[in-house]
This record gives structure tokens, sequence and C-alpha cells, in this order.
């Protein structure tokens, strides 16, 4: 059956199946193209997220829409909410760990908040190291 | 209707595949590898949900659940012990 019957019910739920099947697929696609094409790590850090979040609630979707049943619902709601907690937790080590060995490029940056952090506490800490020196040994 | 979407979005997750693939054998860091090792953990995760949806069945579940916790497990570890080894840190 190449053309979908819109005259019922499940032909219009195969129809919106396919179409959010379609578009996951072109998100993974998308996320490829940006690992590829993009300058550096922070900025393909940004193209990887696309098919982790957005593309996998769009397959869970058709999946349920396929399913024709209540059940599975709460299932992948609940596959999607872990895919949710653990995405930006991961996103923030990997993250992290590129500022500090410094895998960016500066002058694409348009705001760097946590230079700012990274040098107050610099600051501090020779501030401590030589009160600590004079004072007590 | 169906074998028409599964034959599109195969060729589709095929591409990203290899796309993430020459992205972990060129990568000119550790860190950009893990972060296309992640992706093509994302595209084997989309391929078991198309592969659900299209055969109507639930088996797969569980394996997109815990392809989800391998990259979790694996990109936390590589990016908690990563060191920088180059000799002009200064390069991207």
């Amino acid at each position: 059956m190449l053309t979908p019957d819109l005259t019922s019910v499940d032909g219009w739920i195969d129809v919106v199946s396919a179409v959010f099947m379609l578009v996951g697929a072109i998100m993974s696609l998308g996320a490829a193209i940006g690992l590829l094409r993009f300058p550096d790590l922070l900025s393909r850090m940004h193209a990887a997220t696309k098919p982790q979040v957005l593309g996998l609630f769009l397959l869970l979707a058709s999946i349920g829409l396929q399913m024709r049943t209540w059940w599975v619902w709460p299932v992948l709601v609940v596959a999607w909410i872990f895919q949710l907690l653990t995405v930006p937790v991961s996103a923030h080590m990997v993250g992290r760990a590129g500022y500090r060995t410094k895998h960016l490029h500066r002058e694409l940056l348009t705001s760097d908040e946590l230079d700012a952090v990274v040098q107050k506490a610099a600051a501090q800490a020779a501030r401590e190291d030589g009160g600590d020196d004079g004072s007590t040994r | 209707m169906m074998q028409v979407v599964l034959a599109v979005t195969a060729v589709i997750l095929s591409l990203a595949a290899g796309g993430a693939i020459i992205r972990i054998a060129r990568g000119p860091s550790l860190l950009d590898r893990v972060l296309a090792s992640d992706v093509l953990l994302a595209i084997l995760g989309a391929a078991l949900c198309i592969d659900m949806a299209v055969n109507r069945h639930m088996n797969n579940l569980m394996l997109v659940v815990a392809i989800s916790v391998i990259g979790f497990i694996g990109s936390v570890t590589v990016a908690r012990f990563v060191a920088d080894r180059r000799e002009h840190p200064s390069e991207p």
C-alpha cells in the first residue's frame, strides 16, 4: 500500500507516525553533518544533541502511535525521561573537559562567562597561598 | 507505505552513521571521538526504534534504554579522566 487511506483514522495515524520517523531520522543525519562541518568541540556538541532528545522523542512517539494501545505510553515516557536526565550530565562533563583542555576557538565565542570565575578563583587561590606562607609556617 | 518509510530511513541512518564514523576516525581530539561515538549510539537507538515502530513490537525497548546508559557512562568516564597531551595547547 503506497498511498495511505486518508478517509480513516488508521490512515492518518500511519501518516503522522511516518512523518515522525522521517523527521527523527533526518535529525540523526543533521547531527552527522554537524559533526563533520562544524569547526570545534563546543559547536559540534550543539549538533550532537539533536538525535539524542528530539529525535528519540519523535521515534518513541511513532512507536506509541503504531502500537495502537494505551499501556505503551508510560513505558515510552519513562525511556525518554531517562534520556533527558542523562544527556545533560554527559554534555556538561564533556563541555567542562573541553574547556579545561582548551579544545575551543576563543575567537568564535560571543561571551565567556566561565572565564571571569576561573580568573577570580585563581586570584583567590594565589592570595591564600601567599597568606599561608607568611603567617603559619 | 511503512516499507517505503523503512527503506528511506535506513538510507538516511546509514549516511548518518557513516558521517559519525568518519568523525571518530578523523577527530583531532579524544573528546571529539567521544562525542561522535555518542552520536553513533544515538543513531543505533534510532534504528532500533524504527524497527519497533514498523514491525509493531516492543522487544528492543530495554536495548534502547541500555544504549543510552552505555553512552552516558562512557562519555562521563572519558570526560572525567581526559588529559591534555598536546605539544601546543593553544591550537584547538
